[in-house]
């Protein structure tokens, strides 16, 4: 229990009622230390057994954590409500600033519910919160101008963040994004829908105030080792150079980067989009969440004339990363990167999520060349890999849910192959696309059984990696190891600490940074904790109908191979079952 | 002895230099912090640095009705707490909005020119250029 500190308050809005109160709940920060082990229980609180998540009773809730404020790299806010996506447990972390400025404005959490009659948007400053209307922004063409908008009506420049939502949010298109600070995403499982559908907006939260620390000298040394360790480690010297673009070409050469709806796992022109060709041609400008000085995120300068007005240029700055790049470069066959960075900019207007987008515009090109549909649902439209001018007009058309076909594209690729065929190519995992890589079984079993359903859940790929070198490692010794990094990173998650900085917050240095924030806890404390966080999250997600029984594995991942080589259903189904029976009874032990 | 600003174009934005400057007030957070670090127009455009850039004829220590800001014999100002009646005026006096509020005190913030911030920035956006013998004068203060 973190005592008399501004981590425990919870800021509890209804957006129906206009109305806001605060709690201090001091009964769940450090007991769940913060973050996901907080959220998760606020939603196990807040979220009714079965509802539809558009419905206004789904909370949206935001946890940050007691390092956040204090040290570098606890910079990432925890999301977490039922997803419109895939009907289950929504869990999507963000950077930017919004973590500082939700401690900054003095909070742990804040849990939003209820649905406004009109389009708003939260200005969160402080103590006070503010119900503003935002029916001008509604229906805006660009996320970007909304977020401009609201930078001119609120005060707090530089201490606050803005947490927005674009075209597809309001359209309730399921993996709509929420976008934050402008380059920073609530990415993946529909947090963009579920705010659509409250009508809201936004979230503004600014804040500066003072935390406190069990001992000064302490902290000052021990920020010292941190920041030091965070901007000298390899890692982060790797992410700040190239970014995370950097990991194209070792994946391509590993034979682990999906390529064209991953009938392939080469991409043969995989140098002319990576990270550092993309560094020489484009990149502009390098940006860094508040709080953590590696700057990872890397921005292209696309410099464009008019076509129909001489001497007349735009010059857009346009984030990319490497599961960009993934999703609508290597996916989609393509390695124009003017064209691909037109793409993604595209996407990021209208908020979608992007992985979603890429994986679904694959899934079409290669059920248009399997003659699953015709130009008549496409609307005229050649899909063809690589050619971005049609994949630009696709996601228009998406966006608008133009005709029933697009309707069915914007459900993503488990919906719309249930209806036009094509499943096993629907690169789909527990209904959500596949990210970037196919290293292995390690990997695409993450995808499958992740609580959060990400592939930062397990870290499969570093195992994939392991298992090139030892072929023998056998399904139940890979099911326990994935088990316990995912288990470990709850905690990490809880502390809201970037994974990038995974080697600097190593049990020990958490501990430390613990103490100082005023918890005490030990090593085997806090991994038991990261045990039943994981635990807690598989409750909801049973009680909300996930079945390891009936998880569909798209038939691809067994016929292209993966960096370690072809794939054995056999060997992926085994280690499912281990890691079935360990939820499964480390959640009757919980229960007990 | 000052703190420059050297090249807003190479920062990214971190903000470590806030904090910091929060910690060398023996406090963690922000609610100290004499410098700020804010979107140019939106992220997309870049950051700006606010800092005191210690002017040698300081508005603020004209504007301060008590004589409560001093002004150092390098530039820029110290407050003398004890002096100030947290009228705000000196807030006003400054165009480059370089002098924060301290919320808990009811006191302006400014830059001391200590040069702790600098450490932090790992882009040399802000340096800390030594002169004379200015850092006695913090300390006396």
């Amino acid at each position: 229990m973190f005592k008399d500190n501004p981590l425990n308050k919870v800021l509890y809005i209804d957006l129906s009622k206009k109305r806001f109160h605060t709690e201090y709940r001091d009964d769940l920060f450090g007991k769940h230390i913060g973050g996901a082990g907080v959220a998760i229980q606020l939603l196990r609180e807040e979220c009714p057994e079965g509802i539809d998540p558009f419905s206004p009773e789904n909370p949206i809730i935001f946890a940050v954590g007691p390092l956040t404020g204090l040290f570098p790299v606890a910079s990432k806010t925890v999301a977490m409500f039922k997803s419109p996506h895939t009907g289950n447990l929504g869990e999507s972390h963000a950077g930017g600033r919004s973590a500082i400025s939700i401690r900054m404005a003095g909070y742990g959490a804040i849990v939003i519910k209820g649905a406004s009659e009109r389009p708003c948007y939260l200005a969160i400053h402080g103590n006070k919160v503010f119900f503003r209307d935002a029916s001008s922004l509604w229906g805006m063409g660009k996320s970007i101008t909304a977020g401009r908008i609201i930078r001119a009506n609120e005060p707090s420049s530089g201490l606050r963040t803005i947490m927005r939502i674009g075209r597809a949010g309001e359209k309730l298109i399921p993996f709509a994004c929420v976008t934050t600070e402008t380059y920073r995403h609530f990415g993946r499982l529909g947090l963009g829908a579920v705010f659509g559908s409250k009508k809201l907006k936004a979230v503004v939260v600014s804040g500066k105030r003072s935390l406190p620390v069990s001992d000064m000298p302490d902290y000052m040394k021990l920020y010292d080792e941190i920041f030091n360790a965070a901007t000298s480690s390899p890692v982060m010297k790797k992410y700040h150079d190239i970014g995370t673009p950097v990991n194209i070409l070792p994946l391509n050469m590993s034979g682990g980067l999906p390529t064209r709806n991953l009938r392939a796992n080469i991409f043969e022109d995989a140098e002319k989009i990576s990270g550092e060709r993309l560094a020489e041609g484009h990149l502009g400008k390098r940006l860094a969440c508040a709080h953590c000085p590696v700057g990872c995120i890397h921005i292209a300068a696309l410099r464009e004339p008019y076509k129909d007005e001489p001497y007349f240029y735009k010059t857009t700055m346009i984030c990319y990363d490497y599961e960009l790049i993934y999703a609508v470069g290597s996916m989609l066959g393509g390695s124009d990167t003017e064209g691909m960075l037109k793409l993604i900019d595209s996407i990021e207007a209208y908020g979608l999520d992007c992985i979603s987008t890429g994986v679904i515009l694959a899934w079409a090109t290669e059920a248009q060349e399997k003659g699953l549909i015709s130009e008549k649902e496409t609307n005229g439209l050649k899909l063809q890999w690589g050619y971005y001018p049609a994949y630009l007009d696709a996601v228009r058309l998406m966006v608008e849910q133009h005709n029933d076909f697009y309707e069915a594209l914007s459900k993503g690729v488990e919906h719309v192959s249930s209806i036009y065929g094509g499943q096993d190519f629907a690169l789909a995992f527990g209904k959500n696309e596949m990210p970037g890589y196919h290293t292995g079984p390690a990997c695409q079993i993450g995808h499958l059984i992740g609580s959060r359903h990400s592939h930062l859940d397990m870290a499969g790929y570093a195992l994939d990696k392991k298992l090139m070198v030892d072929k023998n490692l056998s399904p139940a010794d890979l099911a326990s190891e994935l088990l316990g990094e995912e288990r470990w990173r709850q905690v990490l998650s809880s502390l809201v600490i970037c994974f990038f900085a995974r080697e600097v917050y190593k049990p020990d240095v958490v501990v430390d940074a613990l103490r100082i924030a005023g918890l005490d806890t030990s090593e085997d404390e806090l991994k038991k904790i990261g045990e039943k966080i994981h635990a807690e999250k598989y409750i909801f997600k049973l009680r909300e109908g996930f079945s390891f029984d009936t998880l569909r594995i798209p038939k691809r991942i067994f016929e292209t191979p993966a960096s370690t080589g072809m794939l054995d259903e056999q060997y992926v189904r085994k280690a499912i079952e281990y890691i079935k029976n360990d939820i499964l009874d480390k959640i009757n032990l919980e229960s007990r | 002895m000052r703190l420059e600003v050297i090249d807003t174009e190479k920062c990214v934005g971190c903000q470590s230099c806030m904090f910091a400057c929060t910690r060398i007030h023996k406090e963690a957070g922000l609610s100290k912090t004499c410098i700020a670090v804010k979107s140019a127009g939106g992220i997309q455009r870049g950051f700006m640095t606010v800092v005191c850039r210690a002017c040698e004829d300081p508005p603020c220590a004209r504007a301060c009705p008590e004589d409560a800001l001093i002004i150092r014999k390098s530039g820029g100002v110290l407050l003398k707490a004890e002096k100030c009646n947290g009228c705000g005026l000196c807030v006003n006096a400054c165009i480059l909005s370089a002098v924060f509020w301290d919320d808990e005190s009811n006191k302006p913030l400014i830059c001391r020119h200590c040069g702790y911030c600098a450490k932090y920035c790992p882009y040399t956006v802000i340096e800390f250029q030594k002169g004379d013998d200015a850092e006695q004068e913090v300390e006396n203060v």
